[in-house]
């Protein structure tokens, strides 16, 4: 048994705030500058020019890449060998959030309850998602999720029947009524199968992926690029502003489902698709 | 391409001139509303209250900054998704307001309050926060100080890079590139 003091985890959290909100990982970065060497409308080729500027601009001035900087959404995979010592995890994770947003200068987004809407000042709650692992290890995932977005987000209770072709269809559906509201160029990270909240969990979890990474199943991989080839020729592109980048990349995460489903979700993430992983 | 310089408070025959698709290099006087604010200024109008700002020949940014630094003038500041205040934007322009700047698409209501207005909506850069903070040089708030990021500012800014999406025409720049295919 591995004992981990939570204060831990509310270090590492707070540090992982500020850091994921004001750099971007170099995996985005390579997918912007290829992309702009991919664009060929003016308008796209500007926005993706200004686009690497502000990175630049946001490091260098630690101001915030968007001032959307998110509702802090949390993968924590602890070993099943772990004992967090020294309070309740989900407190150390939340107080993490707290001193990250509040001491790092980054906006507080979150209202307390969805009807009344009083902002809680301090960007917490986290949406926190737990998993029990094999091992004495704990790996936190932090992904601050920008609401233009997310909103734009959709998930589709597909007929087995309906196939790949419809699974194509759903996503394509999302992005076109996506359109400009959710920034693009997109990252779209898709769930397939499970039922209706895990396809959801495995969209947004699909949206941690590296950029440049690629499903291990050979008929996803192939599924991924082909949609990217798709949404690219949608001509929402660059600020929807027209081009042939509209997305950076589709990342798809599967799971067994039901007989009777095919359930696909799709979360949509802007260019700033923030996540940053630590082990402790 | 070139850019057209504008100033605010809009002139209307300078609105008149513009044409969807132009880019435009904006400098004066803009004020920051997003949705907690536009609730409460359609309270105020229906309570028969003033609005906290004179609205006249005036643009409204949809943006909500992140906190500035010590030294900063403010923080991230790049635009919101403008549809989310498709609710309450007819009747502002009805009442004198000219331009909005956001990203993302209206609904039709706001298409024709706008022509009807002669009014403008812009597209500033989404993502860009850190950017476009560049471009502004004052911000103070001026109304509903406890909605924190939400509250309205005064900014006061210059060389604030945008795009016309909706014109006075009702031309929408969105409409006339998802027309386009992409060879």
């Amino acid at each position: 048994m591995r004992e981990i003091k939570v204060s831990e985890i509310t270090g590492a959290i707070r540090d992982m705030c500020i850091e994921a909100n004001l750099r971007l990982s170099g995996d985005m970065k390579e997918a912007l500058l290829a992309a702009e060497n991919e664009e060929t409308s003016e308008n796209g080729k500007h926005i993706l020019r200004k686009l690497q500027e502000n990175l630049d601009i946001a490091c260098a001035d630690e101001i915030p890449i968007c001032q959307d900087t998110g509702m802090a959404v949390v993968f924590l995979e602890a070993g099943q060998d772990v004992h967090f010592a020294g309070g309740p995890l989900e407190d150390a994770v939340n107080e993490g959030v707290r001193l990250g947003y509040t001491e790092g200068f980054l906006r507080k987004s979150v209202v307390d309850d969805p009807l009344l809407r009083k902002n809680t000042g301090d960007n917490t709650p986290a949406v926190i998602h737990e998993r029990i692992v094999e091992g004495d290890r704990v790996k936190i995932t932090l992904a601050p999720k920008g609401f233009g977005s997310e909103n734009m987000s959709r998930i589709f209770m597909l007929k087995p029947a309906e196939g790949i072709e419809g699974v194509k269809n759903a996503i394509l559906t999302a992005v076109k009524d996506a359109g400009p509201n959710a920034c693009p160029p997109m990252v779209v990270g898709v769930g397939i199968g499970g039922d209706f909240e895990k396809a959801a969990i495995l969209a947004k979890e699909a949206l941690t992926r590296k950029a440049d990474d690629a499903s291990e199943l050979p008929h996803i991989r192939a599924l991924e690029e082909e949609l990217k080839g798709l949404i690219n020729q949608t001509g929402i592109g660059p600020g929807g502003l027209g081009g042939r980048i509209t997305c950076l990349a589709v990342k798809i995460n599967t799971y067994p489902t039901h007989i009777a489903g095919l359930p696909v979700a799709v979360n949509i993430c802007c260019h700033v698709n923030r996540h940053i992983t630590r082990e402790l | 391409m070139t850019e057209i310089r504008l100033s605010s408070p809009l002139k209307e025959e300078e609105i008149l001139k513009l044409k969807a698709g132009d880019r435009v290099s904006l400098s004066g006087i803009v004020y920051s509303a997003r949705d907690a604010a536009h609730k409460r200024m359609e309270e105020a109008l229906s309570a028969g209250k003033e609005l906290p700002f004179d609205i006249k020949n005036n643009i409204i940014y949809y943006m909500g900054p992140s906190p500035a630094r010590p030294g900063q003038v403010i923080g991230a500041a790049g635009p919101t998704t403008a549809s989310r205040m498709d609710k309450y934007t007819p009747r502002l322009l009805d009442l004198g307001l000219k331009g909005m700047i956001g990203k993302g698409k209206r609904t039709e209501e706001v298409h024709e309050a706008i022509v009807r207005n002669h009014a403008v909506y812009f597209a500033a850069i989404g993502g860009a926060g850190a950017l476009l903070s560049k471009c502004i040089k004052r911000s103070e708030v001026i109304a509903y100080d406890d909605l924190g990021t939400e509250a309205i500012r005064r900014l006061e800014i210059e060389d604030f890079p945008c795009i016309v999406v909706i014109d006075p025409t009702g031309k929408d720049l969105y409409r006339l590139t998802s027309e386009t295919v992409v060879s």
